[in-house]
């Protein structure tokens, strides 16, 4: 039995967490600005934003690196400003993982919105609600299970990641050596018993993780607003 | 005094058509619109409400004006649904499905004593806490009517309202709809094909084709006083012409009722099946009873 330390793993978890969170707040009024716009430049827009699912996440994390380092515009300006590294730190895998993760909150949250019937919304215009009113009070109470999805599926696959954090962040112990990382480097240490059990872990995680979303989707089926 | 001045290009299954009209509203009437399906009464509905966007025309309620776009240019008023805030009966009710009755009501304004009121009217007392999931068609109704009033708007608009319910249901909502109107003196419109409901609720009737106002008068007017001094007046279809001797009878259809008539020579020359036609007679000595629950009524068909 390897040595088992807890710490990339609390490390994973708070980065996910305030990742959810970061994304929350950010992904629902973007949501609802993307499922209200009618434009021919919509579909740019949500490729944009959909990118980083495919992207393979070195891609990613080489733009994120050259975009944080002090010898860009905005590193440097970061750096000089407020005396702010992103580069091999835990704010700057927690920016790589918003950008990696993002669309894992939208799509969730945009779909949902795009299915809610139209003529509930207009129900609640007709009764002078405004469309923030509406989104707060009437949306998003009947899209639970998509904001569930979205919250449970963003935090999952940001206890997941590793090629982003790996290029941004590299492996520094209690700062960025989160635990799908530091089961890369007990591997190159051959250190394979402990390896086995972090994987293992995440294996069990994970598999919880889908359990919750499809239960309670599988629970939110069938007709709501007939 | 609203004057609804409203044009729009709409899609219809037989190509564009324009919904055009011109149509003054009494304060406090209900008057009807009514017309065969694809005829512009929904969107006339949406236009009012400032859900749907009219190419021109004009919309004044008293001293408001709520649209106004000359042919060519910018719109240079059109409030949003929120600053018109009709009261709009949803075809499909469009209630909240996770707020109650009461929350339904009380999200439109948090008028307590109006709510209370509402529901006292509309008899949905025992059921303030209950989830429109679990509401039958005429409740969701009721529920849907309530909440459109709970703003006291000067207008309330209905798409349609009652034509998923039953007979008895419809009526019960008609007498309600009826008793409301008089006590909050509110200008209904409301969308119907049902002349019965026509003849009941309102003391107008808009009728449209294919966008265009072709009637616009009592329903009285519309359906009882014709030119002619027939009494009895039915729209029909021919079915069948087939000569017996030297007797000729027609097979009419009149809705869903079938009548064999005797029509003489001159008549079965000029006539073929599949003509529409109107049938009348002076009805000098008509019999009026009861309709007797265990008969076949065949306008159920």
């Amino acid at each position: 039995m390897g040595s088992f330390d807890v710490e990339p793993f609390l490390l994973s978890f708070r980065l996910a967490a305030v990742t959810t969170l970061l994304l929350f707040v950010v992904s629902v009024p973007l949501a609802w600005m993307l499922a209200n716009w009618r434009s021919p430049l919509k579909p740019v827009i949500e490729t944009f934003f959909s990118l980083p699912i495919v992207l393979p996440p070195t891609v990613l994390g080489f733009y994120l690196l050259m975009f944080m380092s002090e010898r860009s515009p905005v590193g440097g300006f970061l750096k000089e400003g407020f005396g702010i590294e992103l580069v091999f730190s835990f704010q700057g895998i927690l920016v790589a993982s918003c950008v990696y993760s993002l669309p894992f909150m939208v799509q969730p949250l945009l779909s949902g919105m795009e299915q809610f019937p139209g003529q509930l919304l207009e129900a609640a215009y007709a009764l002078g609600k405004s469309k923030r009113d509406t989104l707060f009070n009437v949306v998003l109470p009947n899209i639970k299970p998509s904001m569930l999805t979205g919250l449970i599926i963003t935090f999952a696959h940001t206890v997941g990641e590793f090629g982003v954090v790996l290029m941004v962040g590299g492996s520094i112990q209690g700062e960025t050596r989160v635990a799908s990382i530091a089961i890369y480097e007990m591997v190159e240490l051959l250190d394979y018993s402990t390896a086995h059990l972090y994987s293992f872990i995440l294996v069990a995680f994970s598999f919880l993780v889908l359990l919750v979303v499809y239960g309670v989707n599988h629970r939110a089926r069938g007709g709501r607003y007939s | 005094m609203i004057t609804v001045i409203l044009k729009k290009q709409l899609m219809g299954a037989g190509g564009t058509f324009c919904l055009e009209t011109s149509v003054d509203l009494e304060e406090g009437g209900i008057t009807a619109i009514a017309g065969t399906s694809g005829s512009g009464k929904t969107t006339l509905l949406r236009m009012i409400a400032g859900l749907s966007m009219p190419d021109e025309g004009r919309l004044q309620v008293n001293d408001d004006t709520w649209f106004w776009r000359e042919p060519g240019e910018e719109a240079r008023v059109n409030r949003t649904p929120q600053q018109r805030k009709v009261g709009f009966v949803f075809q499909g009710y469009a209630l909240f499905p996770h707020m109650t009755v009461m929350q339904n009501l009380l999200y439109a304004s948090k008028d307590r004593m109006m709510a209370d009121r509402l529901m006292e009217m509309t008899g949905l007392q025992q059921l303030r806490d209950v989830l429109p999931d679990n509401l039958s068609g005429g409740q969701k109704q009721r529920v849907a009517l309530a909440r459109a009033l709970m703003q006291q708007p000067k207008l309330l608009l209905l798409d349609e309202p009652l034509s998923a319910l039953d007979e008895a249901m419809k009526s019960m909502l008609q007498d309600e709809l009826l008793a409301i109107q008089r006590e909050l003196g509110v200008t209904i419109l409301i969308v119907t094909h049902d002349s019965s409901e026509i003849y009941k609720l309102c003391d107008r009737v808009v009728l449209l084709e294919s966008g265009r106002v072709v009637a616009d008068k009592s329903p009285r007017e519309l359906f009882v006083e014709r030119k002619t001094t027939q009494k009895f007046a039915f729209k029909g279809e021919i079915l069948e012409l087939r000569s017996i001797d030297a007797i000729h009878i027609a097979v009419i259809a009149i809705g869903n009722n079938l009548v064999e008539v005797v029509i003489d020579t001159a008549e079965k020359e000029s006539l073929a099946p599949g003509d529409k036609v109107v049938i009348g007679t002076k009805a000098f000595n008509p019999t009026v009873r009861k309709f007797e629950s265990n008969e076949f009524d065949f306008s159920k068909l």
